[in-house]
């Protein structure tokens, strides 16, 4: 313990010189204004090459997993697609690596680094993979590691699927911080941080993004080998922006130029993410909208001054779908392609059923993810978890479920169809963001390039918006 | 009174926040509980259950808190089965 003030207002007052002595990057290098900063020279000087990002991974049992094709799958998509349509469905089982998810890509150089500079341990303050992630490399790199947790309600009931999580990152020798409901998770980290002197392994530093760059990489690569082609579409669950981000950045530095980036995620909107009492009545606790939404919109809000994962600068299409789509997919995955995975995993599985029965035959879509599974972390608890919780689980169209009251699992394959966004809204919910930290009248050309850049417009969009919405920087 | 020897594998509890200290923009339900941390470690002297105590946690650091569980141990699992789910798939062959 220091002697400084543990007050929530005080330690948040101190967050600048903490992040500062945890990470060794000082973002002031980069900033342009409140709002633009040099985003690829960040990414460039993280001084990793694709090369070393590769070594450095297979140091540690991370990457070059398969890449599946799910047969099965694809000939049920195609006897309910039109004639002709029905594209392959691949999935990248990154279960694979070390710690059972594609986290461990973005845990693997965060640990490198850590070690480099001397660190004696790490702190990440997550419930999702990354936990178990940041511990498996943590050790093989000799570290301590800490991992933060938000589990459990008033109550003192967790979800079965965080509960499992922190088992994981236990059996790795971490020590776990198990936490109530509420955003003062990122006040403990900060205390903690100050208190060890441990490296923040931010999930939205320039190394946790570079080091997913390699599933990029991979997927070209094995999609080339195997079909002669780039993919067609790759699809991404999206809740930071970490996964597309890093993917999405891969597959533009293996020159998929054409490729199609699509994030998706679980639709929970009308759940409130630091409610008490709507905690319990989620049955995803990562990959959906309560994250994918706000850091779409608006990238830094996070744990560091300015975040590297920002999905709209490489989205180019943004899928919802229900609770009981995801489990009905992974049942599927199971029953059909003999691969039993973690229900979050899946989620990117189930718009890419959506996508392929819009695409031709001869194209290729590319699931990017796949999570282990075990008991907490299985849709069967998920779901008995949620019929305890209260809420009504049945067979039916999923368009009639209400996110935290019912999971609605579709009767066939046809009533999978997710929601496809649309894109210009989310855009221009970033502007409008944007005008809140800093005032549109402002704005210079170099905020202009910057925010174009950001959501992967051109600058005459951004004016046309800015002319067009004078109110731009009201409320949303 | 249940006495715990020193060494015994243990789970602290502490309350980081009470409900006037906590974050100031939170939803109603959350802002009327206080923050809680639960941590498991090694108890470093011994102890009464539901009275202050010190733990090692896995990773050597020392922590206080109120002693709340011996042995804590997980027992989640795969839930009550969900017979929703057995057809699946099974169907799509017809």
């Amino acid at each position: 313990m220091s002697h400084h003030d543990m007050s929530y207002a005080a330690v948040m007052s101190r967050k600048n010189e903490i992040m500062k002595a945890s990470l060794g990057i000082d973002y002031d290098n980069y900033v342009q204004s409140p709002i633009a900063f040099d985003y690829e020279r960040m990414m460039d000087e993280t001084g990793y090459s694709i090369e070393d990002v590769a070594r450095i991974q297979r140091e540690t049992k991370v990457g070059n997993t398969p890449l599946f094709e799910l047969r099965n799958l694809t000939q049920a998509v195609r006897r309910i697609s039109e004639p002709g349509k029905g594209a392959t469905i691949l999935l990248k089982d990154e279960a694979a690596n070390a710690s059972g998810s594609f986290k461990a890509r973005r845990a693997s150089i965060s640990a490198y680094e850590a070690a480099r500079k001397g660190f004696k341990g790490m702190i990440a303050a997550t419930s999702g993979n990354y936990g178990a992630a940041v511990a498996s490399q943590a050790v093989q790199r000799g570290l301590k590691a800490i991992i933060i947790q938000e589990v459990f309600d008033s109550r003192g009931v967790g979800q079965p699927e965080i509960i499992e999580k922190g088992r994981k990152c236990e059996a790795y020798g971490a020590e776990v911080l198990k936490l109530s409901v509420g955003p003062e998770l990122f006040y403990l980290l900060l205390r903690t941080l100050e208190e060890t002197g441990f490296f923040n392994a931010s999930l939205y530093t320039p190394f946790g993004v570079r080091g997913v760059e390699s599933l990029g990489i991979e997927i070209a690569q094995q999609v080339r080998d195997g079909y002669g082609k780039d993919p067609d579409a790759v699809v991404i669950t999206h809740a930071g922006g970490g996964n597309l981000t890093g993917t999405a950045r891969g597959l533009l530095a293996a020159g998929c130029e054409n490729t199609r980036i699509v994030a998706c995620s679980v639709d929970l909107s009308g759940l409130h993410m630091a409610s008490d009492h709507d905690f319990n009545r989620k049955s995803f606790t990562t990959g959906h909208t309560g994250f994918g939404i706000p850091f779409a919109t608006w990238p830094d809000r996070v744990d560091v001054p300015r975040n590297a994962a920002r999905s709209l600068r490489y989205m180019d299409e943004y899928q919802l779908v229900t609770q009981g789509e995801v489990f009905y997919v992974t049942e599927l995955l199971t029953k059909m392609e003999g691969l039993e995975r973690g229900p979050a995993g899946n989620t990117s599985l189930t718009a890419a059923i959506t996508l392929a029965r819009g695409m031709d035959q001869d194209q290729v879509v590319v699931v990017q993810e796949t999570e282990y599974t075990g008991a907490g972390k299985h849709h069967n608890s998920q779901l008995s978890f949620a019929r305890e919780n209260g809420i009504e689980v049945r067979r039916g169209d999923p368009k009639d479920s209400v996110p935290g009251k019912s999971i609605v699992i579709p009767e066939r394959l046809e009533q999978v169809w997710g929601s496809v966004q649309d894109m210009d809204r989310l855009r221009l919910s970033y502007l409008r963001n944007a005008a809140k930290q800093y005032p549109m009248e402002s704005w210079k050309a170099e905020d202009i390039q910057f925010l174009a850049a950001d959501i992967k417009v051109t600058t005459d969009w951004v004016h046309q918006q800015m002319a067009e919405l004078p109110s731009i920087g009201e409320a949303e | 009174m249940t006495q715990v020897k020193a060494g015994t594998w243990v789970e602290i509890e502490k309350i980081l926040l009470t409900p006037e200290q906590r974050a100031p923009t939170l939803p109603e339900d959350t802002k009327q509980v206080p923050y809680v941390l639960n941590v498991s470690g090694f108890l470093l002297e011994d102890a009464e259950l539901g009275s202050p105590a010190r733990i090692r946690t896995l990773i050597g650091r020392e922590l206080e808190g109120t002693l709340k569980t011996v042995n804590p141990s997980y027992a989640h699992s795969f839930g009550e089965v969900v017979p929703e789910l057995l057809t699946i798939g099974l169907e799509e062959e017809a």
